[in-house]
């Protein structure tokens, strides 16, 4: 039921705006949601991307602009009428109802008169007799689906936090939906559970083909997730790209700074003649226009010299050597992080993120000095102007970081 | 041996500590109730110092009495007339108010300012406004061309008169109760409702309201009846009774006998009477209370 009847759904936002009151909450946001995908809308907590999600849904009117499904506006039309289903951040599950009777509840306003819907009179209207036997059954198959079966006649206050995130996830598909929206689903499970179901949503999304916009401010639930991510700020859209556009290639300072973990080093520098130098050091990159500049360098880019062996770059690569001061370290298992900063750039804090090897030992280089020399692939630095819009190079061709 | 007597301080301090609260509920209501109970064995008066141990013969006396039976009945008949409205009433209006955003504060205290006056001096203004020559009532029904009603003199009206004055006082109260009720409502749930496609009036109230309001509603239903079961002072003050013991209620008829005729023994045990009817509604709603909350 799930697979079957091969429904279409684009979803379409064209410049929508909203305010509430005085403050303004989105500018102006247009996106293309296509047939199946798992899009993404990450931002900080008041970034907009709930407001969206909601106006997506039907719970907010938005001040102009519009919402189409299969190209047609979904302005006027009803929550219930949109075809759309939501799984809410508390999961918002009748707290009065067993499992089966919440996950029932859709199919009972959909299928039934509502004189039959009254209080009692499902048990006794033939309306009411007759379509029961069907709801009961498809609200078995969806349980069975996300194997909540056994929970059918217990409250939501007897399940633990991912019983009833299945419960919400549940009662949203027994209506057979053409679009998902998820506002946060896992923000209330611990971590270790997130993980789990995380991997369980994304399954979903593949066996079920359906349309996902999955609301989130943790960016590596949309990078793991999503076919693309929308990533707003203070109610503007600052990029929309699959999660390795973002990462690789960013727009501006904004979603470099968000994407990736740790996050970008920033580090100023200066275009000048063709040439960027940061610090002491130049570097051969030309940029388009001259002045101070912000060098981003991912963490993941940097490798350390005196240590063979630690860090990403392989040998083929252009290299360019920088002098670091090396203040800390810490130890993530498969991988350490070296904090520290440029030598000849004293207010840039970098983060080194490295392989773990010999060289991270009691006696190893790392451990011994203070001063270390590491190297960085100029191909893989990120420039923004003053105004925080990204720089290309037009001497350099940019290479694109495939790992992440 | 040193366990059991640290054992035996920590009970000795824990007794000691619930020896005030103890002491309190014992002098404030299981005495004087042991006292009416004792008293309702005796065939006391306030009139005479002398009296003497009957037994359970003012209880015989009660069940066989007419005057009994009839303040029963009316009790019961105005508890009919009061309670559905002032448990509906109330409960539509709270959500009517509710859903108003620019007057919801002015509504509330307009609503509310009947329970904070004072019912014995309001229910003069109600004997004027009702009163069966010149009260304002009275009047507009003539000017529409109603007949005119006897409020307070017709035995078939009073209690209706007195039930109408009661729902005034009561509505406010019940209502903010309802709105605090309806405010604790996640908002969420109407959210869920409205895309499950519960969105028509009707289903949002019989599937997220009403039971999600179920303790509130219950604690309402409980104290209005208590609160039915009280009637008193507007009878007291308006119709003594009357006309013709239509209005006699069963707090009234224990007035009448321990303060009017001075049969303390009687009054005490039609007191008892009353107070075993109070404890049952509390009883309900100490076990309803305890299986509708849901969080």
């Amino acid at each position: 039921m799930l697979t079957d009847g091969m429904k279409m759904a684009q979803l379409t936002l064209k410049n929508i705006k909203k305010s509430f009151g005085d403050t303004p909450v989105l500018h102006d946001i247009s996106l293309d949601v296509h047939d199946g995908e798992f899009v993404s809308l990450v931002g900080q907590s008041g970034c907009g991307k709930s407001t969206l999600l909601r106006i997506i849904a039907g719970l907010e009117h938005p001040d102009s602009g519009d919402v189409l499904i299969d190209g047609q506006s979904m302005l006027e039309a009803a929550p219930k009428d949109r075809n759309i289903a939501m799984v809410f951040q508390d999961y918002a599950l009748y707290p009065h109802m067993s499992v089966g009777e919440n996950m029932a509840m859709p199919l009972v306003m959909a299928r039934l008169p509502l004189y039959a819907r009254l209080p009692m009179m499902r048990s006794i209207t033939p309306a009411g007799r007759g379509a029961q036997p069907e709801i009961r059954a498809d609200v078995e198959k969806v349980a069975k689906q996300l194997r909540i079966e056994h929970l059918l006649d217990r409250k939501p206050a007897q399940l633990s936090g991912d019983q009833r995130q299945r419960v919400a996830l549940g009662r949203a598909l027994v209506r057979d939906p053409q679009v998902f929206l998820m506002d946060e689903p896992l923000s209330n499970l611990d971590a270790k559970l997130r993980v789990q179901v995380r991997a369980e949503i994304t399954e979903l999304h593949a066996s079920s083909g359906l349309t996902f916009v999955y609301v989130t401010h943790d960016q590596v639930e949309a990078m793991t997730m999503s076919s693309r991510v929308a990533l707003l700020q203070t109610g503007h859209l600052l990029q929309v790209g699959t999660p390795n556009d973002l990462f690789a290639d960013p727009a501006n300072l904004d979603v470099a700074q968000f994407i990736g973990s740790p996050e970008i080093n920033i580090t100023p520098g200066e275009s000048c003649d063709g040439k960027v130098t940061i610090g002491a050091t130049t570097l051969p990159i030309a940029l388009p226009t001259s002045g101070p500049v912000q060098v981003g360098i991912r963490p993941e880019t940097i490798s350390v010299s005196d240590a063979p062996g630690l860090g990403a770059l392989n040998s083929a690569a252009p290299t360019q050597r920088l002098a670091f001061n090396k203040r800390l370290i810490e130890d993530l298992g498969p991988e350490v992080l070296i904090h520290g900063t440029f030598a000849h750039a004293p207010d840039s804090i970098i983060r080194i993120r490295a392989q773990k090897s010999d060289a991270y030992s009691s006696n190893g280089v790392l451990a011994k000095s203070n001063s270390l020399e590491v190297t960085v692939n100029p191909n893989q630095l990120l420039f923004f102007g003053a105004d925080g819009q990204r720089m290309r190079p037009t001497t350099v061709a940019q290479k694109r970081v495939e790992t992440a | 041996m040193t366990v059991s007597k640290r054992q035996q301080t920590q009970t000795r301090l824990a007794y000691l500590l619930v020896l005030p609260a103890t002491l309190l509920i014992l002098a404030i209501y299981i005495i004087p109730i042991l006292f009416v109970f004792l008293g309702s064995l005796t065939d006391y008066t306030l009139v005479s110092d002398y009296y003497e141990f009957v037994g359970f013969e003012n209880y015989r006396q009660m069940f066989g009495d007419e005057v009994f039976a009839n303040a029963l009945n009316n009790t019961f008949f105005y508890a009919l007339l009061f309670l559905p409205g002032a448990f509906i009433i109330s409960l539509v209006l709270a959500i009517a108010i509710q859903e108003q955003k620019q007057f919801r504060s002015v509504l509330e205290v307009l609503y509310f300012l009947p329970v904070t006056s004072t019912l014995a001096a309001m229910a003069l203004v109600w004997a004027a406004l009702m009163d069966s020559g010149q009260g304002v009532i009275n009047n507009t029904l003539q000017t529409f061309g109603l007949p005119r009603v006897n409020w307070f003199g017709n035995e078939d009206v009073v209690l209706y008169s007195l039930a109408i004055i009661s729902l005034w006082s009561i509505i406010g109260f019940n209502m903010v109760l309802f709105l605090a009720g309806l405010t604790s409502i996640p908002k969420n749930l109407y959210e869920a409702a409205a895309m499950d496609g519960a969105d028509h009036p009707v289903d949002k109230f019989f599937r997220v309201t009403w039971p999600m309001l179920g303790p509130t509603a219950m604690f309402v239903a409980v104290t209005s009846s208590i609160t039915a079961f009280k009637l008193f002072d507007t009878v007291a003050i308006l119709t003594q009774g009357g006309p013709d013991r239509a209005s006699e209620v069963f707090l009234y008829l224990a007035f009448l006998e321990g303060f009017e005729y001075f049969n303390m023994g009687y009054s005490a045990a039609l007191s008892l009477f009353f107070l075993g009817i109070i404890f049952l509604f509390a009883l309900i709603q100490a076990f309803f209370s305890d299986r509708n909350v849901h969080y």
